[in-house]
């Protein structure tokens, strides 16, 4: 295996210093790093950050290969500073066995762009009325610790409490979609002034803010750990913050999307800015950037969802719902986050890497920068400037709500376990299987 | 003007240009030749996604009185989960050379995206599209108020002027009509006052942020002396639990919002009575007061073709140099232009 030192990095954004990767590991540190026979990577002023670690993918496969496959999926996640991901389980079929979530890793090893963690579905196909075997999935080799009917809402309040209380037995989390359905039947956008003067049927903050609030007080109650994903309220964030500070087991979710856009943008209908649960009112994104700022919510999250063409190139109300952000994710986070001076680095290391793998429990990734540690990293030179062409991402997808936008900061590289799945920008080919 | 999406679209001076001219397309259908050369050889698609004979057929009257031709494309069912798209059925249409197209659709939104995004290059003309706009229906109810209620009540020449100082009731399902959004939007921008009214469940989040004033009691309102009062149409399985539920019964809702022969009475001598159509008699509206004398509602649907003629013919030759296909047109300017339309032939009818 190729030996990389790096010189002049800045880990987590601290004191410049070379790094030796060698062996899978961070073989050292500082002036003990100048070993002989190492390819040099120039990394003055770069930021070092351990490899990204993303709970909320849609690789698509198996089913929507149209859209996005885990191969192409995990290029773009290397591509964007990735070295694992959770692979949601609304695929078809759904990933609610051992053996499908069992294919989705397979296919992930097989990649070998970056580690990909199934998601187990919560409910049989996705359905919300029995639980899947939770307990295969988490004994499978895929051993799944995340569950979730991402894109629809465990909703039955005894079926989210028997999952709840399930998990514990191996140490899994219920990652809740928070969408109350017979308030959001029909949904196009956020209900409010916006949606009133489209007339586009509204999707209500209180349907997600009643579901979060009603399953921080069930995890209470049974004393187990939830996770919530993408919130996008600010009803929300105050729920989250209460219950943290009760003490219940909650962590939380933020998307790059409910941080950086509002609904004022569905006023084009473009089908690029449909999304579950949708954009909403500057007054929510600031709370969810308040949030995130003052650790109510503990991650970002992509929830990168690719659609093929034809599923965006249509009048809104036919259109999916989602938006591609692997390859955006880090550099929406600069931009709104750390370019503003609500995030350190080290903060962003927190929300996008050692949080997530915490809850995901894994445990080779989100580690420290330090001597013997797997190498799982990702450079960042935060101070590129590029223009976002969908059309040249390595997603199989171009549905990026921030297609010719300029935004900061570009992954210089990635390395996965000591092997470079991106050095210059660009994807390391052949060497990876 | 290249499009008319929205009623928004419209500033004072584009809607009162409208309402002129479609006085203008008025007066020659009072002719006994209502036939104008206007639009010979220019071709208008009435692209129909959801049921409207009446809007049609309008639409469709409209053009062939500006001597266009009529191409009606009802593609009902088909657009959104199987057969033809909304953009291979807009690119067939560019390719057989429509220079207008008239669509109705049932996803909000859908003539804006029709209109930008690449499909066609024609000029396109809601007909209505989803919850969102209506601007025709607006511009005809616009229209018909300034007949009435402006220019000593019909009795003087109202070119040029706008509804200024006007008031108008929009009662009924507010939460769910294009007609109330566009009609909220025009009115405004000519000037006149809106109340809105209607259950508090029939009216959307975020109307705080429209130009106009909201109550739940009709009887309140009529009570300050509305100008003229714009009755919705009310479905009714909006009641159902599937439907919404947004009120408990036909009856409960007839009692609270319902114009019936005893309000009707508390109106001023002049007011109007406005339904775009299809009236469900005995719900939103009784008898006595759809047929009564101050209802103007089968009017509406005469000047419907009147003010579509007009949109029509400000699209596709109004102010437009570059196209000079047209004949009867002047190229000078409005003013030359209103003048043409009106030029030549006898009023049999006047």
């Amino acid at each position: 295996m190729t030996t990389y030192l790096l010189t002049g990095a800045r880990p987590l954004g601290g004191d410049p210093t070379d790094v030796l990767v060698a062996d899978g590991v961070v073989a050292a540190l500082g002036a003990d790093a100048r070993r002989a026979g190492a390819q040099v990577v120039e990394a003055d002023g770069l930021v070092l950050l351990p490899g990204l670690v993303d709970l909320h993918t849609h690789l698509r496969e198996p089913g929507r290969e149209d859209a996005e496959t885990v191969e192409s999926g995990t290029r773009a996640a290397a591509l964007g500073g990735f070295t694992a991901v959770h692979a949601m389980a609304n695929t078809t079929p759904t990933q609610d066995t051992a053996g499908v979530v069992e294919q989705v890793w397979r296919l992930g090893r097989d990649a070998g762009w970056c580690d990909v963690h199934p998601v187990g579905a919560v409910t049989v196909g996705l359905e919300g009325e029995r639980l899947a075997e939770l307990s295969a999935m988490a004994r499978s080799a895929a051993a799944v610790r995340v569950f979730s009917d991402d894109g629809k809402c465990v909703h039955d309040p005894v079926v989210m409490r028997r999952a709840l209380e399930y998990v514990k037995a191996f140490d899994g989390v219920v990652a809740q979609h928070a969408q109350e359905p017979r308030l959001t039947e029909g949904a196009q956008m956020h209900e409010g002034v916006v949606s009133a003067e489209l007339g586009l049927t509204g999707w209500p903050a209180v349907a997600e803010e009643a579901v979060v609030a009603r399953d921080v007080l069930l995890a209470e109650h049974v004393g187990s750990r939830l996770h919530v994903l993408h919130l996008s309220t600010a009803g929300s964030v105050d729920i989250v913050r209460w219950a943290k500070a009760r003490g219940i087991a909650v962590t939380a979710e933020a998307t790059p999307h409910h941080l950086a856009l509002t609904d004022d943008l569905v006023r084009g209908y473009d089908p690029r800015f449909k999304v579950n649960p949708p954009l909403r009112t500057a007054e929510d994104v600031e709370a969810v950037r308040q949030g995130l700022a003052d650790g109510t919510i503990d991650v970002v999250g992509t929830d990168h969802a690719p659609h093929p063409r034809e599923d965006k190139d249509c009048e809104w109300g036919a259109a999916a719902f989602g938006m591609t952000g692997l390859e955006t994710a880090l550099s929406v986070v600069q931009e709104v986050m750390v370019d503003t001076g609500r995030l350190t680095w080290a903060d962003v290391a927190r929300v996008m890497s050692t949080a997530p793998a915490h809850i995901g429990r894994l445990t080779g990734q989100g580690r420290p920068i330090a001597v013997g540690e797997p190498a799982n990293l990702t450079l960042v030179d935060p101070a590129a400037r590029r223009v976002v062409v969908p059309e040249e991402q390595a997603t199989a997808s171009v549905n990026s709500p921030f297609a010719g936008r300029e935004l900061p900061g570009r992954v210089v590289a990635t390395f996965l376990r000591g092997r470079a799945t991106v050095l210059d920008g660009a994807l390391v080919e052949g060497t990876h299987r | 003007m290249r499009h008319l999406l929205s009623a928004a679209d419209l500033d004072l001076g584009e809607a009162v240009l409208v309402l002129d001219t479609a006085a203008q397309m008025a007066a020659t259908q009072a002719r006994e030749i209502k036939k104008l050369p206007t639009l010979r050889g220019r071709t208008v698609v009435n692209l129909f996604f959801e049921d409207s004979t009446r809007t049609r057929i309008s639409f469709e009257t409209a053009a062939k009185r500006l001597s266009a031709d009529v191409i009606n494309f009802s593609a009902k069912g088909s657009s959104v989960s199987k057969g033809e798209s909304l953009k291979d059925t807009a690119l067939t249409l560019q390719a057989m050379g429509a220079d207008a197209v008239v669509i109705r659709h049932q996803a909000s939104g859908a003539p804006h995206t029709l209109a930008h995004a690449g499909w066609t290059h024609g000029a396109v003309v809601n007909a209505g599209d989803g919850m969102h706009q209506h601007p025709t229906q607006a511009l005809l109810d616009a229209y018909t108020l300034r007949r009435h209620l402006v220019g000593d009540g019909g009795r003087a020449d109202a070119t040029g002027r706008d509804l200024a100082g006007v008031h108008v009731a929009i009662v009924g399902d507010v939460l769910h009509s294009r007609v109330a959004r566009s009609n909220v939007q025009l009115l405004r921008t000519l000037g006149a006052r809106v109340t809105l009214v209607a259950p508090p469940t029939l009216v959307p989040v975020g109307v705080h942020a429209w130009p106009a004033e909201v109550s739940y009691d009709l009887d309140d309102v009529l009570a300050t002396g509305p100008d003229a009062v714009m009755m919705l149409r009310v479905q009714r399985e909006r009641m159902s639990s599937a439907g919404g539920g947004f009120f408990p019964s036909p009856l409960e809702y007839t009692r609270g919002y319902g114009l019936d022969a005893r309000r009707l009475a508390l109106l001023p001598d002049h007011a109007v009575v406005l339904h775009p159509g299809p009236m469900n008699r005995g719900l939103e509206i009784s008898a006595d007061a759809a047929d009564s004398p101050r209802a103007v509602i089968v009017e509406q649907v005469a000047n419907g073709v009147a003010v579509r003629m007009a949109v029509l013919y400000l699209l596709l030759a109004g102010g437009d140099t570059t196209r000079g296909r047209d004949e009867g047109t002047s190229r000078a300017g409005d003013g030359q232009e209103r003048t043409d339309v009106r030029t030549d032939e006898t009023r049999v009818h006047a």
